[in-house]
């Protein structure tokens, strides 16, 4: 690497145990609606593009940030970078977008947002993440969503 | 009971159909989206269908198209900078001019009510004014830099010169030609939405405006000239706009379009939600503070966010939506 990572010395955690299987899960009559868990382990393995960790080793995603409303058919996923003022936090968000985009159905409305207080630049990253035109467009440059794939590669 | 009645979808895109522009008799409109075609449409019986494909006109996501006021062009605004003119004077639709300028993503371009003048807008923050010089010529007339953040609509005054262009940082902008210099300048800021104003329509007498925004309401505006009776105060000989009116409460998601059919006054807009909402203006309502009804709700109107409202311009009541679903609808509406 030819830049230093934002943060050179990020906290490292343990990660979470599997999603525990219950006989439920196995009965067909049962509807399985999406729950926090579910998302959680959509994106708990992206990777951060800095470091050789994922973001639930970095605790940049937690189960208990991400919400899931199956009537409203929403999605809110806030996300914690390991310093305020992480340059990488677009990309940390975009990541976790273009996953959820690609995992789940279409009917879900997304919101991807950094967690109150946690970024310098809160306000205009929130903003950036919320506008899909300007994510559209992020999406058709080749370079960008190659980072962006290897990030999720590890999912 | 006022209602919006679907007469039909139509499939033919691949992925989010940005945007639909009907031809100024009504009887063709052209779409376009993120497959980078631009289809044009048009009645076979009781059905629409596709009669053209334009293809190979843009290398990315087509985000605008726009009739010219005689019908006889069609602009087209895309993410990879470019501006395109396409006209059948050879017997097919052939793109004859590209309009190069924009550092970046084209997204949105309109014709002036003469034909004889497009404004195109961008993420470079930037609005030009092209003068249409001759046959497939195209010049630029001015570069505004008075944005400071991405600029997502333009729209033209129904009958002057006057150009409005809505932002990312959360203002919209009037624009006019100084007749001394020929220079094009900002005449009005309008600040009010709280966050991205992403689309702007004017009433058929151009002194009134309506704006939709991320902030999920829709403003009205009202011009003030200069001697007006109410006693706004005007400096500079600029008419004032004043916010009117807003309506709040009604979208739960961003607005992406706003709609005013000159015929009928009727206010549609195109939500995040997926909802098409239609307004109407009370009949007493006071021309300084006016008050609009909801009068229509169409839930679930597409299965995704809608992108883009268009009366027809006839006025016959008919209405199209596109979305990010894919689909384009045409809807009736009565009352």
């Amino acid at each position: 690497m030819t830049k230093l990572a934002d943060n050179v010395n990020p906290n490292v955690y343990d990660k979470g145990s599997e999603r525990e299987k219950t006989s439920e899960d196995y009965n067909e009559d049962i509807e399985d609606l999406f729950d926090e868990r579910e998302i959680f382990d959509l994106i708990r393995n992206i990777n951060d593009p800095e470091h050789p960790l994922t973001l639930e080793e970095l605790r940049v995603v937690e189960e208990s940030n991400i919400k899931v409303d199956n009537k409203d058919n929403t999605v809110v996923v806030s996300f914690t970078p390991t310093i305020p003022h992480c340059s990488m936090a677009t990309l940390i968000g975009l990541s976790i977008r273009v996953r959820l985009l690609r995992a789940l159905p279409s009917r879900f409305k997304v919101t991807v947002e950094v967690s109150e207080g946690s970024h310098v630049s809160e306000h205009a990253v929130n903003k950036q993440l919320a506008d899909k035109e300007r994510i559209a467009a992020a999406l058709e440059n080749k370079n960008l969503v190659q980072i962006i794939n290897q990030c999720i590669a590890t999912v | 009971m006022p209602n919006l009645e679907l007469l039909q979808t139509l499939s033919g895109h691949k992925g989010i159909v940005w945007n639909v522009s009907w031809h100024p008799q009504g009887k063709i409109f052209a779409s376009c989206g993120e497959d980078k075609t631009i289809k044009l449409w048009s009645k076979e019986g009781q059905d629409w269908t596709i009669k053209t494909v334009l293809v190979d006109g843009h290398q990315r996501t087509i985000r605008e198209v726009a009739w010219s006021p005689c019908g006889n062009y069609l602009a087209s605004a895309s993410f990879d900078a470019t501006t395109a003119i396409w006209d059948k004077k050879s017997g097919q639709f052939e793109c004859n001019a590209t309009l190069e300028g924009h550092e970046n993503e084209v997204k949105s371009v309109a014709w002036s009510p003469s034909g004889q003048l497009l404004a195109t807008c961008g993420r470079d923050k930037s609005v030009w004014v092209w003068e249409v010089a001759g046959d497939d010529e195209y010049e630029c007339e001015s570069v505004l830099n008075v944005h400071n953040q991405d600029v997502k609509k333009v729209a033209w005054h129904p009958s002057l010169d006057i150009l409005a262009s809505a932002s990312y940082d959360n203002t919209v902008k009037l624009y006019k030609e100084d007749p001394a210099d020929n220079d094009w300048s900002c005449i009005a800021t309008l600040q009010s939405h709280e966050s991205t104003v992403w689309s702007l329509t004017f009433d058929k007498t151009g002194e009134r405006l309506a704006t939709c925004s991320d902030d999920r309401t829709v403003k009205i505006w009202k011009e003030y000239k200069p001697n007006n009776q109410e006693g706004v105060i005007v400096t500079d000989r600029e008419s004032v706009w004043k916010c009117v009116c807003t309506l709040s409460g009604y979208h739960t998601r961003c607005i992406y379009d706003v709609a005013w059919c000159h015929h009928t006054g009727l206010l549609a807009t195109a939500s995040g939600d997926d909802i098409i909402r239609i307004f109407k203006e009370s009949e007493d309502s006071d021309p300084n503070a006016p008050t609009f009804e909801l009068i229509c709700t169409k839930l679930n109107a597409h299965s995704q966010d809608v992108n883009c409202v268009k009366w027809n311009p006839t006025g016959n009541k008919e209405l199209l939506s596109c979305s990010d679903d894919g689909e384009i609808k045409i809807w009736n509406f009565s009352e």
